[in-house]
């Protein structure tokens, strides 16, 4: 948990970051609100806001007196929805302190190939 | 059952000619946890004696669970009050603090206390008056915990205890109040420890209320930007300064109110670095008003 951003956010960014890197799989049961209050040491209240954050954008499912689960489908709206901002929150940022440091884009996109690990 | 926990309106508490809580106007909403804050000698615990019925406001209305606290022992019963250095009958030992408590407390439960006994290794059957600073902090949070008053109140409950102790505190008290939802008031200067267990978070100062705000909002609400004095000022232009230091050709300004993503990307064109402003720290920039004083005035100079 960080400071600059609102810990429901951050709750459901984890969660996000959990069906993207295929942790938490689709249809799969996602912990409760007393499960993320009590391994974060935050306020429930919090952490019911960050779950109905993900249920709003529809990637979290609720099913009454069961519990909640991750939607169909919701792994590839989130990769989609994130490669938007791609640009916006690396790309920029990387050009702006490459500029500060007189590095060209052209150097820059070498850099990039050279330091390219492979999967 | 009412819709607030507490509803005070004008609130006041005089001491000769000093006034230790200046009109405040302020509610608390039931099964919420409260952070009530501020320096020494802000009216804090004075508050709380009020809403506990053992101090009479001079002026003011105020409302426990719908009625006046003070000699009205139905209200009394749904109050539990940890002092900072909470007395206890110097015979007693803490199993029989931990006995007596529910006469008074008519949700009290006997299973937790014994667990929280063992969580604090407290030794329950020495006399209280032998036990080690931390470990009276214990009984009384042990109190605190077990009674499940529908508003409990923790001034300062933890003088003494390690942090290892603390947090055993912080994970009972949100278990609990996760089965258990209730109004607890938190009073503390180990803001940071606290500030993601609060819901709502009310920062007094010489007896008035200068925040009352859910700890959500409060959470990103200042930022602090350090860079080249001239950028600065560029970047800071009419916003709020509620923080202000200089070092050569640099300044280090915190200011109030939310970035968004245009001003993070304006603050690193400009070379700026900005960083978040914990609750804390915040405080310390709200309550230190002799510092911040201090220095806007050389500003001016």
């Amino acid at each position: 948990m960080d400071d600059s951003r609102p810990i429901f956010i951050q709750i459901a960014e984890q969660v996000e970051n959990d069906i993207i890197d295929g942790a938490l799989a689709e249809n799969a049961q996602i912990p409760s609100i007393n499960e993320f209050a009590a391994f974060h040491r935050i306020n429930p209240a919090t952490a019911l806001k960050g779950v109905n954050r993900l249920v709003d954008t529809g990637i979290v499912v609720k099913r009454r007196g069961i519990g909640m689960f991750v939607m169909e489908g919701a792994r590839a709206r989130l990769m989609e929805q994130r490669r938007a901002e791609f640009a916006a929150q690396y790309v920029r940022p990387l050009i702006l302190e490459a500029r500060k440091l007189g590095i060209d884009v052209e150097s820059l996109a070498e850099l990039i190939r050279s330091e390219r690990t492979e999967p | 059952m009412t819709d607030t926990a507490v509803q005070a309106s004008g609130l006041t508490k005089r001491y000769g000619a000093f006034t230790a809580v200046d009109g405040v106007d302020f509610t608390i909403e039931p099964n919420r946890i409260y952070g009530l804050l501020g320096r020494n000698g802000a009216g804090k615990t004075t508050i709380m004696q009020m809403l506990t019925g053992q101090l009479f406001p001079d002026d003011g209305t105020l409302q426990v669970f719908g009625r006046e606290p003070a000699e009205h022992a139905d209200v009394l019963r749904k109050l539990c009050f940890i002092a900072e250095s909470q007395r206890y009958p110097d015979m007693f030992t803490a199993a029989d603090v931990f006995a007596a408590a529910p006469w008074f407390h008519e949700n009290w439960d006997e299973a937790f206390a014994t667990r929280l006994i063992a969580d604090f290794r407290l030794p329950a059957k020495r006399r209280i008056k032998k036990l080690s600073r931390g470990q009276l902090s214990a009984v009384g949070v042990i109190v605190g915990l077990a009674s499940r008053a529908p508003l409990t109140f923790f001034d300062e409950p933890y003088l003494g205890l390690d942090a290892v102790a603390r947090h055993i505190f912080y994970d009972r008290l949100l278990e609990d109040y996760a089965e258990n939802p209730r109004t607890i008031v938190l009073s503390t200067h180990l803001i940071d420890e606290v500030a993601n267990l609060l819901e709502h978070v009310i920062l007094i100062d010489q007896g008035r209320i200068i925040l009352d705000r859910d700890a959500e909002e409060v959470r990103g609400s200042a930022s602090t930007v350090a860079g080249p004095t001239a950028a600065i000022e560029a970047f800071v232009a009419d916003r709020p300064v509620i923080g202000r230091q200089t070092l050569g050709g640099l300044a280090s300004v915190t200011i109030d109110g939310r970035l968004d993503p245009a001003d993070r990307q304006r603050a690193a064109e400009l070379g700026l670095e900005l960083a978040p402003v914990s609750l804390q720290q915040l405080i310390i920039h709200l309550t230190g008003d002799d510092l911040a004083a201090s220095s806007e005035g050389e500003e001016a100079a």
